[in-house]
């Protein structure tokens, strides 16, 4: 079934030649073009899903093709010049009643996995160390971290003309409509709890590779989590219709080392810009290192 | 003169505009329904493909122009101005499918025409609320329309919450008037369809022809009467959510305003109170259309006729306890999302029995494909593709991370779009010969199925691997990594208005060259009573009411 998955992945990456690109961004994780699957997990909950959305695809495409089957039989073998006297056959109890009871026992095999992912969405399997407040405004994000000091940024969609400045020239590292301004910033391994509100109309923080979509309603307070366990640049969009410029408010998550989150909690408490600065020039360092490295 | 005067009151047969405007007759009625659905549909399936247009390329490509052309606007409030157009055009073909096209050419067109014939009865119980029912529809569909003219939210001009209104983006959001245009046009629209639900209700239980008992009635009246049930329960639910959404919005009500002690969530269960059963609504009727098709093209009786028929009724009740899988994001307790995806599930099993059902009929049978018939086959497959990804959907823990993204759009659009419009034509090819009495060209009717089964399938495939990848629904424009998929799926819509085109044509074909179709085109396999009546049926039939065996 993965294979299956993998192979239509490459088959459609190949026709499009967008293998040079998933290879050159294996730092970020954003959608790929001709992608036909869900964007590589980044969290174990993630992982559940991509594995709960496989084994119920294995179960659907059984069925579709049954129904495929059959219906090219009947094609055949009942059209007219082959079979010239219908039947009159209007009644068969005992198939009647395996095709009620064969999707009773599909739906149990479906729902036990089913209920287990679900009950896990809802049961953090530890104590959140870190706990952000997500904001949805038209047309974009407020995040608090709620620390010992608590304070709070915004992140809208980056500007063309702002990214020589921001340092964010790479497009496919930022892309067009994904990438912000300030993005929201976690240590990796860190269970890190969302609360998610709105202060005008129903916005959705969804960020795909997390596995996490909830939406942001104005007067209530939604709860999510999240356990990144690579460091890198995460992007999703807000996925509730917001007016105008629902298109154009992206969510980017940038997970980083516990000793860069520290350093940029500091910072970032006085300073969002001068803590992010400081943030992309170590990681930038690092990865030129490894690069060298190599 | 008086002479003449005497002989219309004569036959009971009004002549000239009066015949149409003041129709009681159930099959006149049906033709306006169905003339009504054919031009709703074209103007919808237009916005759709404006909007696919948009979606051909990343970036904002035609609807800033749109908005120069239309409202006047320039420069960055064009570019402003497109995007809110953008996303009115979404809702108003979201409302102008369902209300304006699919619920009018099924419900008032081919049930008005073929439910009353079909049991043996003259016409429907109420004729004068049957007329009303239809006249109040061009008005509801002329303020859905007039609202993409005048303004919603600042520089912004229609309705662009999606077809689902959500407040606040429906009352703080929007300010200006399109939107209470689009309620009252609701209004005016689901009170035309509760009228039509009591008619079709009254006219099933009382006027059957003697000997034609619920247990023989066909499975297309009863596809109706439990549609009209349906409406009959779920349009006053989404009446009192649009009228508290016009009070929020003019009177300073706060039924969905927080800081006063409002819920806008509260609207979501409302509306989706409304919007689950409205699903079925749509489709229901389809499943009868088919039903009556697959039975007569394979010369044999529709297979297991009580399961069929209590397979709708399970579904109909059944979708009136599912509504908040539309909601799993939202903030939904565990255990109440726990509920919802086990009685979404459910909803599986009588669609298989339906599914089965009809392969079985076919089996044993003797098949021809006439141009129906290839369309209630393509409803069969396509259909069944749709409904399994819904058994997808139902779990909420993989509906996080599919909800209002495009695998949603390419679900419900194989169950809609591929699912109740072949049914639509299905019923159109089946039924075209009976209502107007000439034969179609079977090789236009054929084409216009092929066209149309490769482009939806272009446009709608290629979604499920946009939303898988991620791709949020109802977005102007997208990231670039999206492209390819959106690029295909473009073409597809394309290729489906060349299919629309072809439709026409053959419509236009049929009444130019007036071939005869006779009482009964299909053969031994067509059962039901309008067969039995001539092509087109008299003006009133069963005058003589006929007896079933």
């Amino acid at each position: 079934m993965r294979k299956f998955m993998a192979s239509a992945r490459l088959l459609a990456g190949a026709a499009a030649a967008g293998t040079l690109l998933s290879s050159a961004s294996a730092y970020a994780d954003q959608p790929r073009p001709w992608e036909t699957a869900f964007q590589a997990p980044a969290t174990d909950m993630m992982r559940q899903i991509e594995w709960f959305g496989n084994y119920t695809f294995v179960f659907i495409v059984v069925i579709t093709l049954l129904v495929l089957v059959l219906l090219a039989y009947v094609i055949l073998r009942f059209r007219a010049s082959a079979n010239p006297v219908p039947s009159r056959t209007s009644h068969n109890t005992l198939i009647e009643v395996i095709w009620t009871v064969g999707p009773v026992i599909v739906l149990l095999l479906i729902a036990i996995p089913s209920f287990q992912l679900l009950t896990a969405q809802y049961t953090p399997p530890e104590e959140a160390k870190l706990t952000v407040k997500a904001t949805g405004n038209q047309w974009n994000w407020d995040y608090e971290y709620q620390v010992d000091k608590s304070f709070s940024f915004n992140s809208a969609i980056l500007q063309d003309g702002d990214r020589a400045k921001a340092g964010k020239e790479d497009r496919n590292l930022y892309p067009r409509l994904l990438a912000v301004d300030n993005e929201l910033v976690v240590p990796v391994n860190t269970m890190t709890r969302v609360l998610i509100t709105a202060t005008d109309v129903i916005h959705s923080f969804a960020v795909p590779s997390f596995g996490i979509k909830m939406d942001a309603v104005p007067g209530r307070t939604n709860e999510t989590w999240f356990k990144a366990e690579k460091e890198g640049l995460y992007y999703g969009q807000c996925s509730q219709l917001c007016g105008k410029d629902h298109a154009f408010m992206p969510i980017a998550v940038r997970v980083v080392s516990d000793a860069q989150f520290k350093t940029w909690l500091e910072t970032a408490k006085t300073d969002v810009p001068a803590a992010n600065k400081a943030l992309m020039a170590e990681i930038d360092g690092t990865n030129k290192v490894a690069a060298v490295g190599n | 003169m008086a002479e003449a005067a005497a002989h219309d009151h004569h036959d009971h047969r009004p002549h000239g505009w009066v015949r149409w405007v003041y129709s009681t007759n159930h099959k006149d009625i049906g033709t306006l329904y169905l003339i009504f659905a054919i031009m709703a549909g074209i103007i919808g399936g237009a916005l759709s493909v404006a909007i696919r247009m948009e979606l051909q390329e990343p970036g904002i490509q035609i609807f800033s122009g749109l908005a120069q052309m239309v409202y006047g606007m320039q420069g960055d409030a064009a570019i402003d101005g497109g995007k809110s157009m953008y996303n009115a055009f979404g809702a108003a073909h979201g409302l102008i499918m369902i209300f304006f096209m699919v619920m009018p050419a099924l419900i008032g067109g081919f049930a008005n025409w073929m439910v009353p014939i079909m049991i043996g009865a003259p016409d429907m119980a109420f004729p004068r609320m049957n007329n009303i029912s239809f006249w109040l529809l061009p008005p509801a569909f002329l303020l859905l329309l007039g609202s993409m003219f005048v303004p919603s939210a600042p520089g912004a001009f229609g309705v662009g919450g999606g077809w689902t209104i959500y407040p606040p983006l429906s009352t703080s959001g929007q300010p200006g008037p399109a939107m209470d245009l689009a309620i009252l046009s609701l209004h005016i629209a689901g009170a035309s369809s509760i009228l039509g639900a009591i008619n079709f209700i009254t006219t099933i239980f009382n006027m059957r022809a003697p000997g034609m008992t619920m247990h023989k009635m066909p499975l297309f009246a009863w596809a109706v009467l439990i549609t009209a049930f349906l409406l009959l329960l779920s349009l006053p639910v989404l009446a009192g959510a649009i009228t508290m959404l016009l009070t929020d919005r003019n009177f300073g009500t706060a039924f969905f305003v927080p800081d006063q002690g409002g819920d806008p969530l509260l609207f979501q269960h409302l509306f989706w109170f409304f919007g689950h059963p409205e699903v079925y609504i749509l489709i229901l009727p389809g499943f009868g259309i088919v039903s009556h098709i697959v039975s007569t093209f394979s010369k044999k009786p529709v297979f297991g006729y009580l399961g069929m028929a209590y397979a709708m009724v399970a579904i109909g009740a059944v979708g009136f306890i599912v509504w908040a899988h539309h909601m799993y994001t939202t903030g939904l307790s565990l255990d109440t999302q726990r509920y919802f995806v086990f009685a979404t599930m459910v909803i599986a099993v009588p669609t298989g029995v339906k599914i089965f059902s009809w392969i079985a009929t076919m089996w044993g049978g003797s098949i021809s494909f006439k141009p129906p018939m290839l369309w209630a086959l393509g409803f069969i497959f396509l259909f069944t593709i749709g409904g399994v990804t819904g058994v997808q959907l139902a779990n909420a823990g993989l509906d996080r991370s599919l909800h209002d993204t495009y695998f949603v759009i390419a679900h419900f659009h194989y169950v809609l779009s591929l699912g109740a419009v072949f049914a639509i034509f299905a019923g159109w090819y089946y039924w075209f010969p009976k209502m107007t009495g000439y034969m179609y060209s079977p090789v236009i009717a054929n084409t216009h199925f092929w066209v149309t089964f490769v482009g939806v399938n272009l446009i709608f495939f290629p979604q499920h691997f946009l939303g898988l990848a991620g791709m949020p629904r109802r977005t102007v424009d997208y990231p670039d990594a999206f492209a390819g998929w959106n690029m295909i799926s473009s073409y597809g819509s394309y290729i489906a208005a060349v299919g629309v085109a072809i439709f026409l044509y053959g419509v236009f074909e049929a009444f130019q060259k007036k071939r005869v179709a006779g009482a009964n085109p299909w053969g031994e396999g067509a059962t039901t009573l309008e067969w039995q009546l001539p092509s087109p049926p008299p003006f009133h039939q069963w005058e003589q009411l006929p007896k079933i065996k």
